[in-house]
């Protein structure tokens, strides 16, 4: 993110209706509650050893409207999801909720790390986010633990139907 | 509704490589007269999706709630991730009916429903709350008065506290009354609400590696001889990646990380082999040893 940050702004880029976007979806309410004032950012387990990711600064271009620096940013999807941040904020802006959005608005443009298209797709296939080895299931039985429950593909794919996010897993995924 | 009767949700993560969590925790709750009935099927609670898709993750959560409701029981997981995402799934359905019926939109196209009659707890909720500390404590037939060890709690059991909230994510007190049950001591040490780094895996291994890391040093200034955990992704992070984090910094740790339920089964006098201690990837001999030799 600082190489995005550092990078001079040109009114251009500048999409000024992106904050009403973000404040609109569910989760990224409270985005322009944010006074700036770093909590998020130095409790944050990511930010210590990552060079780059600052919650904070995802916070202000966010508001700023600097959309495609935002989305397009690898940085974006080194979040742990820990809430820390959710939970220390003054303002209450749930950040970490702020970001969920974002991860999910640059997804619907195809800019996801390849372990989530995987784990999506196994999901459809069986239920199961990864794909169980044969062995892990024959070793069930000589731990004596009961048959692991099957997945219904039938079903559950039904009532995925219209889920946006599934045009760049089964494009891949083929 | 029943509180000695639940719905077994394994998720994902502990059928594939966490299986020693299971067998002691099935091992324990039998003992406790905790009556377990499996998913009749299963699809994973939707926690992995919810940064790509926040409308698949409720999705496949209601999904298991609706299941769950069809078979009258409420769930209990082993997994503090599925228990956070279908406890805040399904406080948000029912707070919120626009929601409820969206998600029911979606849902009927496979016969189903959500209509809020059941709860999802982690397993040791179930045990401070249903099962209760007293009957936890009752069940101890060999105190490990020998045993210092450290807690982790990890993220999901304790963050957003809005929507989790039966703990103080910044002073968690369940797991340590817990493991002072089964008589052993639970040490303080430093950052102790600190994130394993389990997500980070996959997008950055060495940022994870990093924060796993230093976990196991603030452990071990603290000189706890096992670090005990109720998640099967920061078992993963300290367990089967305590070698790794040891060759990556150039450290050696040989902290044993046990499933809580491992813990407990021993102060309910079972043996190791009955816990899938040989499951364990550190080695364990020294603090076995330990606790047979009672000093
Ligand atoms: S803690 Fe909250 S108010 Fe402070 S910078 Fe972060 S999001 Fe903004
Ligand atoms: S949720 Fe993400 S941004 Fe917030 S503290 Fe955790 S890793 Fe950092």
């Amino acid at each position: 993110m600082t190489e995005a940050v550092q990078r001079p702004i040109k009114s251009s880029e500048i999409d000024s209706k992106f904050k009403y976007e973000i404040s609109k979806m569910h989760g990224g309410e409270k985005l322009m509650r944010c006074f700036q004032c770093g909590t998020c950012t130095s409790d944050c387990p990511i930010a210590r050893f990552s060079d780059t990711y600052r919650p904070r600064q995802i916070i202000r271009m966010t508001q700023l409207g600097l959309k495609d620096r935002v989305l397009n940013s690898d940085t974006l999807w080194l979040c742990a999801s820990c809430f820390t941040c959710t939970d220390r904020c003054p303002q209450d802006v749930e950040v970490a909720s702020v970001i969920r959005v974002l991860r999910n608005l640059a997804a619907e443009r195809g800019h996801v790390p390849q372990v989530f298209k995987e784990q999506c797709s196994s999901i459809l296939e069986s239920g199961y986010a990864y794909k169980i080895p044969e062995l892990r299931l024959k070793k069930r039985e000589t731990l004596g633990l009961p048959p692991l429950p099957k997945g219904n593909p039938e079903s559950l794919g039904k009532t995925l139907r219209t889920v946006h996010f599934l045009k760049h897993v089964e494009k891949k995924g083929e | 509704m029943a509180k000695s009767k639940y719905l077994m949700f394994l998720g994902c993560a502990i059928p594939y490589r966490v299986a020693a969590f299971e067998v002691s925790a099935r091992k324990i709750l039998g003992k406790l007269g905790v009556e377990l009935v499996e998913m009749p099927e299963f699809n994973c609670c939707g926690l992995p999706l919810d940064p790509v898709s926040h409308e698949m993750m409720l999705i496949l959560a209601a999904r298991n709630l609706a299941l769950a409701e069809q078979k009258g029981l409420n769930i209990i997981t082993l997994c503090p991730g599925c228990a956070g995402t279908l406890k805040k799934v399904n406080k948000m359905l029912k707070e919120d009916k626009a929601l409820r019926d969206e998600i029911n939109c979606h849902l009927k196209e496979a016969g189903l429903e959500f209509k809020g009659t059941v709860d999802a707890k982690h397993l040791i909720q179930v045990l401070i709350e249903d099962v209760g500390l007293e009957k936890v404590k009752d069940s101890v037939v060999k105190p490990l008065t020998m045993l210092k060890v450290a807690e982790h709690n990890g993220c999901h059991i304790l963050r957003p506290k809005e929507l989790i909230g039966f703990d103080d994510p910044e002073d968690p007190k369940t797991l340590k009354t817990l493991i002072e049950a089964t008589g052993a001591t639970c040490l303080d040490y430093m950052d102790e609400t600190e994130c394993c780094g389990a997500p980070s895996v996959g997008v950055n291994d060495k940022i994870a590696l990093q924060l796993a890391r230093d976990k196991l040093n603030h452990i071990k200034t603290v000189d706890a001889q096992a670090m005990i955990t109720i998640c099967p992704f920061c078992h993963i992070m300290y367990d089967t990646n305590e070698l790794r984090i040891e060759k990556m910094f150039n450290e050696a740790y040989g902290i044993p990380v046990l499933h809580y339920p491992q813990l407990l089964g021993l102060a309910m006098g079972m043996k190791p082999e009955e816990l899938a201690f040989n499951e364990l990837r550190v080695d364990v001999s020294k603090l076995l040893k330990q606790v047979e030799g009672g000093a």
